[in-house]
């Protein structure tokens, strides 16, 4: 069906494509693999015309083709769903499918047309989208299925997905992927970019692996196994499995008592239920145990990890959280820190990190006031860069320059620069959010076996993580939230992800 | 690498400037070998050209430090007027204090005024949200009009015709350079607050980049969400951020009622406040970019005298729409931006290549 043969991709002195060559058959899934930066995306990017290669061929059904733009490939029957998706939220699911491809005169759109034929292929996929809905009153899957669509009314055989399963709860996973199957019982070919590798054995028939802009390797599906994938996209052996002993929880470290947070300032005596983010929640971390909170984004976690912090205006918050015994009210972010509270935020970029700072100034951020790093006024340069180093060295952070602007870091090297900063702190609890979001598998593992480390020590850590696999393999305990509420409390060693799916969407 | 941008700048406002000298009808070659060649003429030229660039250097600094804490300090003027008054206010109420005394008390009542006056808008951000920009605009206005009326009904010298305040003590007078260094003209208003204010670039300098202080400023000016995050309190360093840089604009009343006219004369100010944001700009909010973009801007407005007076048609006009020039290239970098860097990175590649 595609065949991409000898592609070269260049970006300023960047390869992101050396002679790449890659087969996909016609009525396949095919799946293509790698590390962030590994030249994937840009190797579809390729095929559906947004960028041009420096040299190479396109064949498609075995014909060289010339593919300039998206234009080219979707006339050729190529599509393509992008990661972040592109639906106009005010129009209908009818009127973006046909957005760019009208049917009818200039002068009259025959949108009824159009809705008629979308019904019929969304029958014929199970796709069930009802092409007279507002997009912006779908929900996240039911909007990717409009972009499939898309596609599909475009006349597309061969479908391009991008991390088609990045923005998905377990349980539209699971859908999604049989509406894949469709597809492919129906003719279609399917390429899938990702870097999940439970889904590719999952779904695929073939992968690709790419790895610093090559193809490294290309195998059966059938024929491969995670730990075999994940030594081709690391390029050496990656421990998948979170390694770690039975916890030896010690005293309670952090207890929350009916806490909520509201979006605005609470009046009187209280604020309004339908106000509160989060909402009346209570529990409590030991030393030496992690307490995960699974959940889909955006119920809460963010202000739960933040009230703790000392993030969250005190007007806003009720009911009450104590360390060590002792309440933090009152307390602000620095004092809590000082008490030997750490915080890794869920984004690095707008909390974490001082981007335009070089990686000196961004391992003092939160300490740069006090000894050993400032003494009295001025700011102790040697101090500082021996922390540096030190942090550089002992996290493997990559390039080891202490001068480097924290932006010219990659999101993994970026992710354990802040690592350990907060590690440095000495912290005996720490809050941390979507610990491996955005980073590679090689350092992923490494980010599992610190957080482990700094656990059996006898630190106390809550885990907030939108991965529902890495909760489940780094807690000792995991609470399930969803709307602001703890939904219910699972033993992560024999819960079944399906069951946790099910509290995090509130049973439906 | 950091200097390209702004001398590439520079160097295309001079053409753009050379080419409205030809159509004028003068020789642009000899208009800015006039024009340069005065302006380091020794010892009048450097003299005025070095007294010019120095409150531009205090103003400078002064928008420099509020922008790396992310602020826009457009309230320069006002605050350099409200210094100035209440330099002239000490030099007169104080006038009978010995100079060792005096003198520091000036400098003080200069750079608290200047503090108050930016801390004021500062405060209003930090309690209310709203914006910076706006209040430090209307607080140029009260503080132009609130020096006017202590000058016109209160501090006047009975029966002078000028807008000016009695004159302060010889005790709080600065040296001027002629003073302390024979056959340099005492006429020359030169004096001590130049080194003042090369003091003050060190002394940002410092500040900024070795203490803590510092570091919390620009850590908010980088990423305000972050700096919270690292225990920063974004509200009290938006007030302190603007009390600094009120203080530095004060600084400027210092040099001119000091140093040059001993008395507070309104309207004095040539727009130094506002031409501060544009040596700012153009000085990347370092202190060292700071003192050679004030050097510039004062070698334009003391060079354009010469020019006015000798050459064919061209006036002091020139200079402004240089000065203008300047700005605007500066301000569009993006502009050369892309070349440049392409330029660069073709050339690289050619040697690599070749």
């Amino acid at each position: 069906m595609l065949e991409l043969r000898n592609i070269t991709k260049r970006f300023g002195g960047v390869l992101a494509n050396d002679h790449i060559n890659i087969t996909v058959e016609p009525g396949t899934i095919h799946a293509i693999v790698g590390e962030n930066g590994a030249g994937k995306s840009t190797a579809m990017r390729v095929a559906y015309g947004f960028y041009s290669a420096d040299s190479g061929e396109i064949l498609i059904d075995g014909q060289a083709r010339a593919i300039n733009r998206p234009h080219d490939a979707i006339a050729l029957g190529v599509g393509m769903v992008h990661q972040h998706f592109m639906l106009v939220d005010t129009m209908s699911v009818a009127e973006n499918i046909v957005l760019g491809a009208e049917s009818g005169t200039p002068f009259a759109l025959d949108l009824d047309a159009a809705a008629a034929r979308i019904r019929s292929l969304s029958d014929e996929f199970t796709l069930s989208v009802d092409p007279h809905a507002l997009v912006e009153q779908l929900s996240v899957g039911q909007q990717q299925r409009v972009e499939l669509l898309k596609a599909l009314y475009r006349n597309a055989r061969l479908l391009i997905l991008d991390e088609p399963t990045a923005v998905l709860t377990p349980r539209e996973v699971d859908e999604f992927f049989a509406i894949l199957r469709g597809m492919r019982a129906q003719g279609k070919t399917i390429i899938i970019i990702t870097h999940k590798l439970a889904e590719v054995l999952a779904i695929s028939d073939a992968v690709t692996v790419m790895r610093d802009g090559k193809v490294v390797g290309r195998v059966n599906t059938q024929d491969t196994s995670a730990a075999e994938l994940a030594r081709l996209m690391v390029g050496r052996d990656v421990l998948l499995r979170v390694e770690k002993a039975v916890a030896k929880p010690g005293a309670v470290a952090l207890k929350v008592t009916n806490l909520s947070v509201g979006s605005g300032v609470k009046v009187g005596s209280g604020f309004s239920r339908t106000s509160r983010i989060l909402d009346g929640v209570s529990f409590d971390v030991r030393a030496g145990e992690i307490v995960g909170i699974a959940g889909v984004e955006g119920n809460g976690q963010r202000e739960l990890i933040e009230a703790i912090a000392g993030l969250v205006d005190p007007a806003r918050i009720s009911g009450d959280v104590t360390f060590e015994g002792q309440s933090l009210a009152g307390l602000d972010a620095r004092a809590r820190r000082e008490r030997g509270i750490a915080h890794i935020p869920e984004d690095r970029h707008r909390r974490g990190l001082l981007l335009e700072f070089t990686l000196d100034e961004n391992v003092i951020l939160g300490v740069h006031y006090r000894p050993p790093v400032t003494s009295g006024v001025f700011i102790d340069d040697k101090e500082v860069r021996r922390r540096t180093v030190d942090i550089l060295q002992r996290f493997d952070v990559r390039p080891p320059d202490p001068e480097l602007p924290a932006r010219a870091l990659s999101g993994g090297n970026q992710q354990k620069l802040m690592i350990g900063r907060e590690f440095e702190l000495r912290p005996r609890l720490l809050l941390v959010a979507q610990p491996t979001r955005g980073v590679d598998i090689g350092a992923i593992e490494f980010i599992h076996r610190k957080l482990v480390a700094l656990r059996d020590e006898g630190c106390a850590v809550l885990l907030v993580s939108a991965e529902l696999d890495e909760v489940m393999s780094l807690s000792d305990r995991l609470l399930v939230i969803h709307k602001g509420r703890i939904a219910g409390e699972v033993d992560p060693a024999v819960a079944k992800a399906g069951d946790i799916g099910l509290l995090m969407t509130g049973g439906h | 690498m950091k200097l390209l941008f702004p001398l590439v700048a520079v160097a295309a406002a001079f053409v753009v400037g050379g080419v409205f000298v030809l159509l004028i009808g003068d020789d642009p070659i000899e208009t800015y070998r006039l024009l340069i060649g005065s302006a380091l003429w020794w010892p009048d030229g450097i003299g005025y050209t070095l007294f010019l660039a120095t409150p531009l250097i205090f103003t400078g600094l002064a928008v420099s430090v509020a922008f790396r804490a992310g602020l826009l300090n457009i309230g320069a003027e006002g605050q350099l007027y409200v210094a100035a008054f209440a330099t002239a206010w000490t030099g007169i109420v104080f006038g009978h204090l010995p100079a060792a005394v005096l003198v520091p008390l000036c400098c003080v009542a200069a750079v608290g005024a200047g503090a108050i006056w930016g801390a004021i808008p500062g405060l209003l951000k930090a309690r209310f949200g709203s914006h910076e920009v706006i209040n430090t605009i209307m607080m140029n206005f009260i503080a132009v009009a609130l020096a006017s009326y202590f000058t016109q009904y209160h501090y006047r010298v009975p029966g002078d015709a000028i807008m000016q305040t009695a004159p302060i003590s010889a005790n709080a007078y600065l040296p001027r350079l002629g003073q302390a260094m024979p056959g340099f003209p005492e006429r020359i208003p030169l004096n001590a607050s130049f080194v003042l204010a090369l003091l003050a670039c060190g002394a940002v300098y410092v500040f900024l980049w070795r203490t803590k202080w510092g570091y919390e400023l620009r850590a908010m000016g980088s990423n305000p969400t972050a700096a919270e995050y690292g225990g920063i309190s974004v509200r009290r360093q938006i007030v302190l951020a603007m009390a600094i840089s009120g203080g530095l604009a004060g600084m400027v009343g210092i040099n001119e009622v000091l140093g040059y006219r001993h008395r507070y004369y309104d309207g004095f100010s040539d727009n130094y406040g506002f031409t501060g944001i544009a040596v700012a700009l153009l000085g990347r909010n370092h202190p060292v970019g700071v003192i050679l973009a004030a050097l510039l801007f004062a070698i334009l407005t003391r060079g354009g005298i010469p020019v006015d007076a000798f050459t064919q048609h061209v006036t002091k006009d020139i200079v402004q729409i240089l000065q203008a020039t300047i700005i605007l290239f500066v301000a569009a970098e993006a502009f050369f931006r892309t070349p440049l860097t392409r330029l660069r990175e073709g050339l690289r590649r050619g040697r690599l290549n070749g």
